[in-house]
């Protein structure tokens, strides 16, 4: 069965343009149970529309709050006037002088104190305290001061991660071995990334790395193309995953991409960051540490932009559904409407144009990692 | 919220929608002259485009 990318893409369109629907799970009510601290250091208050509107904005807050930041459970959406929630708990895993493994279900969302092996925990903002029995946390300025153990859980990102990982291999590894059981022509889902693998090897990596070299970074090209492009098409969902608006998560990816390109590189990379040929002496001694900040400040720059792009696109989504709900008229909530579903679309581009980005200055730098050495032409 | 927060993102902005704006420009000019390299033309468009964004979300740090 083949499904050629453009009917995809309209499908993930129309998914994604059913997204208001889901935030109707948060309508507010008029009996809406006021939520905890935050509601008490609320300075939203618009002393034109009054308690209600101010009210509106908080629990829009809480659900970007929970679209875009990481959690110790996996929270699908919670009734605000029942107070029920819909989602499943997570295993938590702490390190303090022995490990701890226990269900995140023992918290109950923030609420009870959590015991195990003789040490209580509390949840507090999705970061975890110690604290003794009653579960006092000992604030100063806002901030509880108690110690906090080494935090290793399954969060939400993470148990997606694993998610996208496994569903990675699975499509990969079907897919070529349905080369060997074709005759050297693959066949089902999988052939839909034919194209885009080729794409990647002969437009990105072939032109920058060069042929002599490709084929060493060749896997790890195409692992972080569709690790990041999937990654950024999960957080397009309601679900509320959002992996690559993750700071943490953009610079173990950077990380890594600084790690190849320092182990592979030759002498000659080395000796254009820090003797650079054909320049007199003097500018060498001053462009050799400006050069060698460049070695760093490459991959921080693709870790920010990878977070920056995703996690502004995903906060500017949510704010204009969110605008749905602040106008109370037939006329501003349907422009409002219209407005996030122009920018959904803008955003699933984006997802595969940072990804492609993230990819060709990977092998970018990789090319100039192993670039040959020129003899200059005489002038 | 400062004043000066404020405006600083808001000339971050101006920077990138002009840097971005001057890209699709010569990039129009490009493909008006030469119709059959566009598909070139457009992928690097794209690619400095996406560029000069990334730096455009400085404006973010300010708020």
């Amino acid at each position: 069965m083949v499904i050629s990318n453009k009917p995809l893409r309209f499908i993930i369109a129309i998914l994604i343009a059913c997204l208001p629907i889901f935030g109707l799970a948060n309508t507010p009510s008029e009996d809406t149970p006021v939520q905890t601290e935050t509601t008490a250091v609320a300075h939203e208050a618009t002393p034109v529309a009054g308690e209600e509107t101010s009210e509106i904005k908080q629990q829009i807050k809480e659900v970007i709050d929970h679209h875009v930041l990481d959690g110790h459970e996996f929270s699908l959406f919670e009734d605000a006037a029942t107070g029920a929630h819909y989602g499943f708990p997570l295993p938590i895993i702490l390190w303090d002088n022995g490990v701890h493994v226990f269900s995140s279900s023992k918290f109950h969302h923030g609420e009870t104190v959590a015991e195990s092996n003789g040490n209580f925990y509390k949840l507090h903002h999705e970061k975890i305290y110690k604290t003794d029995a009653d579960g006092t946390l000992i604030e100063e300025h806002g901030h509880p001061t108690n110690a906090k153990p080494i935090d290793l859980s399954i969060t939400k990102g993470v148990f997606t991660l694993m998610v996208v990982a496994l569903l990675m291999f699975l499509l990969f590894t079907s897919l070529a071995k349905s080369y060997a059981k074709n005759g050297g022509i693959s066949s089902g889902f999988g052939r839909l990334f034919e194209p885009i693998v080729l794409y990647i090897r002969d437009e990105i990596a072939i032109p920058n790395i060069g042929e002599k070299h490709y084929k060493r970074y060749m896997s790890y090209l195409l692992t972080i193309f569709f690790f990041v492009w999937f990654l950024n098409i999960f957080g397009l969902t309601p679900l509320g995953i959002n992996v690559t608006g993750n700071i943490a998560i953009t610079f173990g990816l950077a990380v890594i991409t600084f790690v190849i390109t320092t182990l592979t590189a030759n002498k000659n990379y080395w000796g254009h960051i820090f003797w650079m040929p054909g320049v007199p002496t003097p500018m060498k001694i001053i462009l050799a540490p400006i050069e060698l900040l460049g070695v760093f400040i490459k991959p921080f720059a693709l870790m920010i932009r990878l977070y920056a792009n995703i996690f502004a696109g995903h906060v500017v989504l949510m704010s204009l559904i969110g605008l749905i709900f602040i106008f109370k008229s037939w006329l501003g909530s349907s422009l409002s409407f219209l407005l996030s579903f122009a920018i959904s679309i803008i955003e699933i581009l984006v997802a595969l144009l940072q990804a492609y980005i993230f990819t060709m200055l990977s092998a970018l730098y990789f090319g100039s990692a192993v670039e040959e050495h020129h003899h200059e032409e005489a002038h | 919220m400062e004043i000066p927060k404020i405006v600083g993102a808001g000339l971050v902005v101006i920077g990138a929608g002009i840097g971005i704006g001057r890209i699709g420009g010569s990039a129009m000019d490009a493909i008006a002259r030469q119709p059959e390299a566009t598909g070139k033309i457009q992928t690097a468009m794209l690619i400095a485009a996406a560029l000069i964004e990334g730096i455009g979300f400085a404006a973010l740090f300010a708020v």
